[in-house]
């Protein structure tokens, strides 16, 4: 016999009020578009650009052919890279405001979050002014002497990596900066008192308790930058073409839907790889307990 | 002292302008229980964090076996600490947690399991030690980290208020077993804590801290009985404190008069017109419903107060102050608002110098 019993209508109301309107929002507007993705890149393409509703593997074949491939290759180096430099630089950074008090440490988290105020299209179209072989930063270098002509920044990968950097650097500083804030120094001194030095203590205590903070600033820059397409528009100025950009222009100039949509899913399946990943990390940690 | 394990000299902590502990001087003996008690922001944690080595002393020495210790790192000196809020590492098991000393030591894997499971069976803990610390209740997470303190044999063992935020019952229970494991293993403690039933049922000796100053330091009992400043026996215990000045002083019998009323009180070493306390427990003070040679204290009784294993009377006298006493059953002699007269034994009462901290103040 079964024990469970029906929930009344009138404690059902207000779940679904709460529940309701959300999962209305998300189905419409997150699960129809996706699994409508997952459907267009699996159609072929019309001879006109248009989306021809024939099954076809086709646009899967072609992200495996070596032109395809070797972009995708370059953007999960590029997005690895950027997520790592910006670990690098950015967990010290968030250690540092993290430990200072909370009224200095609330100016230095405006003072990070300033830029992303302003319009990206801006911020990066200053980069360039900044950059460029007659910008501030050429003419310094050369009236100085410290070169002898103008260095070509612009549209290069190394700017490109740069943009990726600065515009990513607050999504990993903001989730590892909170879990260390968490972090109570108690946790260190009890270190320091069981007579581990500052360097084992680091290793032993702050990064473990502080990896799931870590863990959000991987997600939240590797798959941004995995998928941008604005940074290296501007400031590689279409030479420099990433995942992102193939995307936009499939679906744009190039008007090869399935293949853009095709890509998409290659996006959508390393993030949720990821988030797999993380879950599934955080229920080993769960059952341990247990 | 002989060998004091650890001796304290003219230790001074200022944080800014806030003077925190002012010329200290403290000697501990080995195997020695000693307790700082005081009220909040009396110094008493700093002083521990101190020898901890969390906190850099401004000024002064701290020996630990006569070795100097002020510029050593917490993780070079030999002394461990439970921590008021427990302090666990929540990514590791209980057996982790306690063996994360021995490990850092490099200590063979062998010794440290086995270290680690005796000091389990000591806390009582066996069974647990596959948990994470945040499967365990309050009193098991504080004997794990007494367990992770005591597991490295350190000289000494700091305790910040560590049954602080257990209920009673437990806390009680706690005091009895962590006095019992420190006579056992023979290792030094100190002990910071507020409250005073905890230093008076664990300590060998007890500290009384105020404003970054030891007001005594005795035995529970000496300080119970003889309490050595007004703030002391205010602190301890519930006494009604009376300040005046001897009017006369014979045969070690001292009458005092206070803006009360005269009383009467034992006491050597004082000498006429000179200005001192009072202090007479509850349990001791009597009043009668006809004058008492010597005394002079009339007032009204107020109100009882009924404290489970003892029954207060509040006795209003006419400055203004409040006196109790307590009796096993409520006083049946007496109602509210009936005038009675105040007085005691006088040698039950205590005769308290004034200070020169006093004076100052």
């Amino acid at each position: 016999m079964s024990t469970y019993t029906a929930p009344k209508k009138k404690n059902l109301l207000p779940k679904i009020a709460m529940a309701g309107p959300v999962s209305v929002w998300m189905i419409l507007f997150v699960t129809i578009p996706m699994l409508y993705v997952i459907f267009i890149s699996f159609m072929s393409r019309g001879v006109f650009g248009d989306v021809v509703y024939e099954f076809s593997t086709e646009s899967y074949s072609t992200i495996l052919d070596p032109t395809y491939f070797q972009v995708i290759l370059k953007s999960l180096k590029a997005a690895g890279l950027t997520t790592v430099l910006c670990l690098l630089i950015g967990y010290p950074f968030a250690y540092i405001i993290a430990r200072k008090p909370k009224d200095v440490a609330a100016k230095m988290i405006t003072l990070l979050m300033i830029p992303f105020w302003t319009n990206s299209l801006m911020r990066l179209n200053s980069w360039l002014l900044l950059f460029q072989t007659s910008g501030p930063v050429n003419n310094f270098l050369v009236n100085t002497g410290i070169v002898d002509k103008p260095i070509s920044f612009i549209y290069t990968d190394e700017l490109v990596l740069i943009g990726l950097i600065t515009n990513m650097l607050p999504f990993a500083v903001l989730p590892m900066y909170s879990t260390i804030e968490k972090l109570e120094k108690s946790m260190l001194e009890a270190s320091a008192d069981l007579g581990a030095n500052p360097r084992t203590t680091f290793c032993r205590i702050t990064l473990p308790i502080t990896f799931p903070g870590i863990f959000s600033a991987i997600i939240l820059t590797f798959i941004p930058s995995l998928g941008i397409y604005t940074v290296t528009d501007m400031l590689g100025g279409g030479k420099v073409l990433f995942i992102g950009n193939i995307i936009k222009n499939q679906f744009g100039s190039i008007r090869n839907w399935p293949l853009g949509a095709a890509l998409s899913v290659l996006l959508i399946v390393v993030t949720m790889l990821l988030i797999f990943i993380y879950t599934r990390f955080a229920k080993i940690e769960d059952m341990e307990v247990v | 002292m002989n060998n004091p394990i650890i001796t304290l000299e003219g230790v001074e902590k200022k944080f800014g302008n806030n003077h925190v502990v002012k010329h200290m001087n403290l000697e501990i003996a080995e195997g020695e229980f000693l307790t700082l008690l005081g009220p909040s922001g009396c110094g008493k944690t700093t002083t521990l964090r101190m020898i901890a080595g969390f906190e850099e002393a401004t000024s002064g020495i701290i020996k630990v076996e006569g070795e100097r210790i002020e510029d050593k790192e917490p993780f070079q000196r030999n002394v461990n600490t439970v921590f008021q809020n427990y302090a666990l590492f929540p990514h590791m098991t209980v057996f982790q947690n306690v063996a994360y000393g021995l490990t850092i030591k490099k200590v063979p894997k062998k010794e440290i399991e086995e270290r680690v499971m005796e000091m389990l069976r000591m806390v009582q803990l066996e069974g647990y030690e596959k948990r994470k610390p945040d499967a365990l209740s309050g009193g098991q997470k504080q004997r794990v980290a007494i367990a992770r303190a005591l597991v490295n044999r350190p000289k000494v063992l700091l305790l910040d208020e560590p049954l602080g935020a257990l209920d009673l019952k437990l806390r009680k229970q706690m005091q009895i077993e962590l006095k019992r494991l420190q006579k056992k293993l023979g290792i030094t403690f100190i002990y910071v804590t507020h409250d005073q039933e905890e230093a008076l049922t664990m300590s060998d000796r007890i500290a009384i801290m105020r404003d970054g100053r030891i007001e005594q330091m005795a035995s529970p009992k000496e300080i119970y009985e003889h309490p050595a400043t007004r703030f002391v026996a205010g602190f301890i215990g519930e006494s009604n404190i009376f300040d005046g000045k001897v009017v006369e002083a014979k045969d070690g019998c001292l009458t005092v008069e206070t803006d009360a009323g005269c009383l009467l009180v034992q006491g050597e070493d004082f000498s006429v017109g000179e200005e001192m306390h009072v202090s007479i427990r509850s349990e001791y003070l009597e009043v009668s419903s006809s004058p008492v040679a010597g005394f002079t204290l009339q007032g009204t009784v107020k109100d009882f107060i009924y404290q489970g294993s003892v029954v207060k009377t509040a006795v209003d006298l006419p400055n203004g102050q409040e006196v109790k006493y307590s009796r096993f059953e409520q006083d049946q002699t007496v109602s509210p608002g009936e005038k009675v007269y105040v007085f005691w034994r006088p040698e039950k009462a205590v005769a308290i110098k004034k200070t020169e901290q006093e004076a100052v103040e």
